[in-house]
């Protein structure tokens, strides 16, 4: 099993959601998160006075998936979370030992 | 904003002679319609009721204008100082009206002109129920009562400023200093009919005696117990931006909403028709004055910053009210909107400078507050050119007495409780050293 992390423009969430409801993904987890990478933050006026916005709001998705469809999750996440402008996001795969579903102790894949 | 004085400085312009319940002689003579309006003045009892009705609503909408300083400060404030700003804003409109009645209006109206300082006998002394005193041509408790919630009005100005660095006990010993003596001193110069009325010094509903009153207090106060821990670093301003904007919104109608009562009811009188017409004409001059300041704001941080500042706009709004309040009925429609608007940009170029200065204002009251009050009573010569000199006299007195004594009790206050939290306490916020409860307990920490 694979676990998916995505940073993604917080507009883009719904598009994302459906298009991975299409490949049939059952269930994610959304987080409001703040960050910078390339974009880097920008430069805003208050009360007459400049600050540094350093941190963008971004939302991060995490979905643990089968190894098969892996690939296809990313692929769609990142075809569907593309504005092809800067701040667009990273997606991060990562390896996943096991899973327990608490209510009723399936593990591994049926607990998916 | 006064019985005896107003009737004194409208002589001195006009040479008119006028009875209590015709109060509204400028205008009448501009309509050119004084023998009519008098004709059609209703009898002795029913203008009674009629100004004390005016008193009851005024009174209503100025005290309002304490849920609207509440509002906007608590939007302006950050989230971990909201509490504390919210308590503040409940506890200094209370203190106000019980130190008002012990002795504020006693000095406020201590019954002889030409005055600098006097008391007259208190606590106030309420009418009798069912008692009414006709040879006023109000009642008593409606003059009281409105006349309390101005004083309030005073204690809130000072409250956004030194936001987010004060303690509540330091804080509220200030107000009731402020609201039992300082305030009352200086209305009693003027609409007590002491020697700045006297002179011809004129100010209809308060922009320096409410206005700037609260603004000096409040630039003493924020040089004597200095910026917000963070604020000025190497030369840097550094940004605290208010926690909910549209609390700040709400607050800035609600006040606005308020100031048809400030300016509209120290008309003090609706007995006649010409008083009724002077209201309205007040109301639409100070709605213009207040939309002439919003837009000026918004177009000045526009073109300055390449970006509209809603919190200048709030500011904006709140200048243009303070700059129509020293004279809102003479001024023709134009020349409101035009006083409103260079009110609305005296906040655009003054917050800055106050920064550079590191006199640290969080709400923008001393530009709203002082500097547009010192704008609007200066305004007055606009309508009036022969009181110039009397107003600017009437500028600096209030600025040096109120500098002198609110200065005096912030030191002693510094020197003996202390004024500051640790600095562990203000960086961790307020509400959790002085009130223990978070305005937005599941909101993350700014």
């Amino acid at each position: 099993m694979k676990l998916i992390i995505a940073i993604i423009k917080p507009f883009k969430l719904d598009e994302v959601r459906q298009a991975l409801e299409g490949l049939g993904i059952a269930g994610m987890t959304v987080s409001e998160v703040k960050g910078y990478g390339r974009q880097r933050g920008h430069t805003e006026v208050y009360r007459g006075a400049e600050y540094e916005v350093t941190f963008v709001p971004k939302l991060k998705l995490e979905i643990v998936t089968t190894l098969e469809l892996a690939p296809r999750v990313v692929e769609t996440i990142r075809e569907t979370a593309n504005t092809d402008a800067i701040g667009d996001g990273k997606i991060f795969t990562l390896s996943v030992d096991d899973v327990v579903r608490i209510r009723t102790g399936e593990t591994a894949e049926t607990a998916l | 904003m006064i019985k005896e004085g107003t009737l004194s400085k409208l002589k001195t312009i006009s040479a008119l002679g006028l009875t209590a319940l015709c109060l509204a002689e400028p205008a009448l003579a501009q309509q050119g319609s004084e023998e009519a309006a008098e004709a059609v003045a209703v009898s002795g009892g029913t203008a009674y009721i009629f100004n004390t009705l005016l008193f009851l609503i005024g009174g209503f909408l100025v005290m309002w204008m304490a849920a609207g300083f509440a509002m906007l400060e608590a939007g302006l404030v950050r989230a971990k100082n909201t509490s504390v700003q919210c308590l503040k804003n409940i506890g200094l409109y209370s203190i106000a009206g019980l130190m008002f009645w012990v002795i504020g209006y006693s000095i406020a109206y201590p019954g002889f002109e030409g005055g600098f300082f006097g008391i007259a006998s208190f606590p106030y002394f309420m009418q009798g129920v069912g008692e009414a005193d006709v040879a006023t041509g109000y009642s008593v408790a409606s003059d009281w009562f409105f006349q309390m919630v101005f004083c309030a009005t005073t204690a809130s100005i000072v409250s956004g400023t030194v936001a987010e660095r004060v303690k509540i006990v330091p804080f509220f010993i200030f107000v009731t200093v402020l609201t039992g003596i300082i305030y009352p001193v200086i209305v009693s110069w003027e609409w007590g009919a002491g020697w700045l009325d006297a002179m011809g010094f004129s100010d209809f509903a308060g922009s320096t005696l409410v206005h700037s009153t609260g603004g000096w207090a409040a630039l003493m106060g924020a040089i004597i117990i200095g910026p917000r821990i963070g604020r000025y670093v190497d030369g840097r301003v550094t940004v605290f931006a208010g926690a909910n904007i549209p609390l700040a919104t709400l607050g800035t109608f609600i006040l606005w909403l308020g100031w048809f009562g400030f300016n509209g009811a120290s008309q003090l009188a609706m007995g006649t028709v010409g008083d009724v017409s002077d209201v309205s004409k007040i109301f639409v001059n100070t709605n213009m004055a207040a939309a002439a300041g919003v837009v000026v704001a918004i177009i000045a941080t526009q073109l300055r910053y390449g970006k509209a500042d809603v919190t200048m706009a709030l500011n904006g709004a709140l200048a243009g009210l303070v700059a129509i309040t020293a004279e809102p009925l003479a001024p023709s429609v134009g020349m409101s909107i035009i006083i409103g608007g260079i009110g609305g940009i005296l906040p655009v170029i003054f917050v800055p400078i106050l920064d550079k200065l590191k006199i640290d204002d969080v709400v923008g009251a001393i530009p709203v507050h002082l500097i547009a009050g010192i704008w609007g009573t200066l305004a007055v010569a606009i309508s009036f050119p022969e009181v110039l000199v009397a107003q600017i006299i009437g500028i600096v007195a209030t600025g040096v007495f109120v500098c002198i004594t609110s200065g005096i009790v912030w030191f002693v206050l510094k020197a003996t409780v202390g004024v500051r939290p640790t600095e562990e306490a203000e960086l961790a916020g307020l509400d959790v050293s002085e009130t223990g409860i978070e305005s937005y307990p599941e909101f993350v920490r700014t």
